[in-house]
C-alpha cells in the first residue's frame, strides 16, 4: 500500500530506508498487538494462579471429598461444595432448556415473519433487557415473581402434578415462591436477550438467494425455516447459546435473591437451594478463619474449571458440527 | 466556543481537587470490618469532621475482612460482630472494645396475630429452627400462648443467608438455650441451617417474612422497628416476657460485669436482669496494644473517646442503643492498661 513514487534515481536510497522505517513500525504495531493478547493470557494464568493458592488450603484438607461432600458447617470447619455444584449446574440447565427454544422462536419470528413496523420496537424491547441490571432481576423476582410465584403456579403445579411420577417429586412443596426453580426462571429471562440478539444476527446473514430459491421450489415457511436457515446458522445458535450458558453459570445477585440459600440436595424444584457464587457472594464477607476463606475460594475455582469445561465442550461441538457440515458439502 | 470553555475549565479544575483531595485524606482514620454499625460509624463520623477537621474512612467490607486488615496492618482499626476470644487478641497483639449495642427480634406472619401478642422462649425458638417443632399449633408454642388461637399451619423458617453479627448472635443465643441446637448447629456468623430458606439482609428475611404465610424470621432492632413488623416477645433469662425496646437491650448491657470479663469478651445474649432483651449484642473494635503505627492509632481513640462522650443521642437517632456509662468507663480503664501511652488519646 505505502510505496513511493520513484521520480529521481537519486531518491532510489530514501525509497529503501523509507521501506525499512515502514517495516519497522509494521514490527512495532505487530509486537503492540501481540503483546496486548499476551496480557489476556497473563491474567488468565495470573487468576488461575491466584485461586489454585488461595484455594490449596481447602483442597488440601479435604481432597477429592470437597467435591463430593453434601456438608458446608462453618462452625466445624467442614466444607463441601456438592450442593452448590448441583445447584449451580441445575439452575442454568433449566434455565437453557426454557431459554434457547423461546429465543430461536423469537429471532424466528424478528426475521422470518414479524411485520416490519414492528421489528424494529421488539428488537430494541429484547436489547434493553440485555442492559437491566441483575441486581434488579433479583428484587424483581423476589418481591414480584416469587409471591405471585408462590400463590398461583406452585400449587397448582403441585396439586395438578400430585401422583404422576417422577414429576410428583420434582414439583413437590412447600410452596415458598423462591426456590431452584424460580432462580432458574429469572436466569432464563435474563440470558434470553443474548440468545436472541446473536441467534437474529446468524439467521440475517442467510443468503436471501437460498431462501429464495427454496421458496421458488414451493417451500413452505416451515421447510425453509427448518430445512435452509436453521442449518445454516447452527454454528451460531450454539455460540449464542454457549454465551448465555456461560453467564447464566456465572450469574450472582439474582439468583441469591430468589433461591432461598440452603446448602441442601433437594428432590423438588421448589426446594430452596444455593449456587457456587451464591454462596461466596453470601458468605465471603464475614468468613472468617483461613480454612472457611479458603473453601470459598475453592469454590470459585470449580466455578472457573466448569465454566472453562462447558466453553471447551461448546468449541468442540462447533468443530464437529463444522466438519460434518463440511463432509456432507 | 466560551462556554465551553468554561465548562471545560472548571472541570479541569475540579478535576485538581479531586487530585488534590488524597493528599488531604492522608490524615483520615481508617478502618474497616463489620457492616452492621456501619451507618453509626458514619454518622459520627461526618460530625467529628464537622467539630475537628479529621474524617473516618471506614470500608464496611464485613466483620473477617475487618479482622483480615487490622492483622494485615492496612487499617488502624478492624471492626467485628464477634469478639475475638482472649488467646486470639493475644496472639495477635490485639485489644478490643466494643462500641454500640443491637438487638435482634424474631419476626413473624401469622394470620389474626399482632405485634408482641406471641410469646416465646429460646428453647421453643431453637426447636423451631432445628425443625423439632413444626406447626404453630404445638403443644409448646400453644402452652406459652393460652390467650392465642394458633392455626395448623407449618412453620416457614426464613433466616439470613449471608454471614453477618446478626446470625451470630442470634445462633449463640439459641446455642445456649438449647443443647441440640449447640451440639448440631453451633454459633458462627453464618451456620449449616437444618431448615428453612436463606434471604440475604435484613431486607431479604423481612420481605420473605411478610410474603410467606405462616413465616418465623429475625431481623436487626433498628429494621424491625423501622417497618413496624410483627414482633414475637421473649421471655429472658429471668423468666419475664419483655417486648424488643432500646431501654431492653440497655438492660441487657447493664449488669454485665464489662470491667472483669477480660478484654470485653462477652456476648449479651441470654444476660440477667427483669428488663433485659435476650438476644442482644455489642459491636467490637480492634485496635493493637503496639502500634505499629502511635500517632494514627491515637486519632482513631480519640474519634472513639469523642463518640462515647458525645455520640448517644446520635445513636439513638439510627436506633442503636448506646453503651451504659459504666461501660464506657471500664473502656477507658481498659485503654490505660493495655495500650501503649504513646497511642492514648
Amino acid at each position: 500500500m505505502a510505496d513511493i513514487a520513484v521520480t529521481d534515481t537519486s531518491l532510489a536510497r530514501t525509497r529503501i530506508t523509507s521501506l525499512r522505517r515502514f517495516g519497522r513500525s509494521d514490527a512495532r504495531f505487530r509486537a503492540l498487538t501481540f503483546l496486548a493478547a499476551l496480557l489476556v493470557v497473563a491474567i488468565f494464568i495470573g487468576i488461575m494462579v491466584a485461586l489454585l493458592r488461595g484455594a490449596w488450603p481447602a483442597l488440601s484438607a479435604f481432597g477429592w471429598g470437597f467435591l463430593t461432600s453434601t456438608t458446608w458447617n462453618p462452625v466445624t470447619e467442614k466444607f463441601g461444595a456438592l450442593p452448590a455444584i448441583y445447584g449451580t449446574l441445575i439452575t442454568s440447565a433449566l434455565a437453557m432448556i426454557v431459554a434457547v427454544p423461546v429465543g430461536i422462536g423469537i429471532a424466528i419470528f424478528l426475521t422470518e415473519l414479524c411485520p416490519r413496523p414492528l421489528k424494529r420496537p421488539i428488537g430494541i424491547a429484547i436489547e434493553l433487557l440485555a442492559g437491566i441490571p441483575s441486581i434488579i432481576y433479583g428484587i424483581w423476582g423476589l418481591f414480584i415473581f416469587a409471591p405471585w410465584f408462590q400463590q398461583n403456579l406452585q400449587p397448582w403445579l403441585i396439586d395438578r402434578l400430585a401422583g404422576v411420577p417422577v414429576l410428583q417429586d420434582l414439583f413437590a412443596g412447600p410452596p415458598y415462591g423462591i426456590g431452584i426453580f424460580t432462580a432458574a426462571l429469572i436466569l432464563s429471562i435474563m440470558v434470553l436477550p443474548f440468545i436472541t440478539a446473536v441467534t437474529r444476527d446468524v439467521f440475517e446473514t442467510v443468503p436471501s438467494a437460498l431462501k429464495e430459491s427454496a421458496y421458488s421450489l414451493g417451500c413452505t415457511k416451515w421447510e425453509v425455516l427448518w430445512h435452509v436457515i436453521l442449518p445454516f446458522a447452527r454454528t451460531g445458535i450454539v455460540g449464542g447459546a454457549m454465551l448465555a450458558l456461560g453467564r447464566a453459570l456465572g450469574e450472582t445477585m439474582a439468583v441469591t435473591f430468589v433461591i432461598g440459600n440452603a446448602t441442601r440436595i433437594d428432590s423438588s424444584l421448589f426446594a430452596p437451594g444455593t449456587t457456587i457464587s451464591a454462596a461466596i457472594a453470601n458468605e465471603f464477607t464475614e468468613a472468617v478463619g483461613p480454612l472457611y476463606t479458603s473453601s470459598l475460594i475453592a469454590l470459585g475455582l470449580i466455578l472457573f474449571v466448569i465454566t472453562f469445561i462447558v466453553l471447551a465442550a461448546a468449541q468442540l461441538q462447533l468443530y464437529i458440527l463444522e466438519r460434518r457440515a463440511g463432509g456432507r458439502a | 466556543m466560551k462556554p465551553h470553555f468554561k465548562i471545560l475549565a472548571s472541570a479541569a479544575a475540579a478535576l485538581t481537587l479531586a487530585c488534590a483531595a488524597p493528599a488531604a485524606l492522608a490524615a483520615d482514620i481508617s478502618g474497616a470490618g463489620a457492616t452492621f454499625p456501619y451507618p453509626i460509624y458514619a454518622k459520627w463520623a461526618e460530625a467529628y469532621k464537622a467539630k475537628t477537621g479529621i474524617g473516618l474512612n471506614y470500608q464496611s467490607i464485613g466483620s473477617g475482612g475487618g479482622i483480615a486488615q487490622i492483622k494485615a496492618k492496612t487499617v488502624t482499626f478492624g471492626a467485628s460482630d464477634k469478639p475475638l476470644s482472649p488467646g486470639d487478641l493475644e496472639g495477635a497483639g490485639l485489644t478490643q472494645f466494643p462500641t454500640v449495642i443491637g438487638g435482634v427480634v424474631p419476626v413473624i406472619n401469622v394470620a389474626g396475630i399482632k405485634p408482641g401478642d406471641m410469646v416465646l422462649d429460646g428453647k421453643t425458638l431453637a426447636d423451631i429452627c432445628l425443625g423439632n417443632i413444626k406447626y404453630w399449633d404445638d403443644a409448646a408454642i400453644k402452652r406459652l400462648n393460652p390467650q392465642l388461637n394458633l392455626p395448623h399451619q407449618a412453620i416457614a423458617i426464613v433466616h439470613r443467608s449471608d454471614g453477618s453479627g446478626t446470625n451470630f448472635i442470634f445462633t449463640d443465643y439459641l446455642s445456649k438455650m438449647n443443647p441440640q441446637w449447640a451440639s448440631q448447629v453451633g454459633a458462627a456468623t453464618s451456620v449449616q441451617w437444618p431448615a428453612g430458606i436463606g434471604a440475604k439482609g435484613n431486607e431479604g428475611v423481612a420481605g420473605n417474612v411478610k410474603q410467606t404465610s405462616g413465616a418465623l424470621g429475625y431481623v436487626e432492632y433498628a429494621y424491625a422497628k423501622q417497618n413496624s413488623l410483627t414482633y414475637v416477645r421473649m421471655i429472658n433469662h429471668d423468666g419475664v416476657a419483655v417486648s424488643p425496646t432500646a431501654a431492653a437491650f440497655q438492660a441487657a448491657s447493664a449488669r454485665t460485669d464489662w470491667a472483669h470479663s477480660k478484654d470485653f469478651y462477652v456476648i449479651l445474649t441470654n444476660q440477667p436482669g427483669h428488663d433485659a432483651w435476650p438476644i442482644s449484642g455489642a459491636t467490637f473494635i480492634l485496635v493493637y496494644k503496639n502500634p505499629p503505627d502511635a500517632a494514627a492509632q491515637k486519632e482513631a481513640l480519640k474519634f472513639f473517646q469523642w463518640a462515647y462522650q458525645n455520640g448517644d443521642s446520635l445513636a439513638e437517632s439510627l436506633d442503636y442503643v448506646p453503651l451504659p456509662q459504666s461501660t464506657k468507663d471500664a473502656i477507658f480503664q481498659s485503654w490505660k492498661a493495655n495500650i501503649t501511652p504513646a497511642s492514648l488519646p
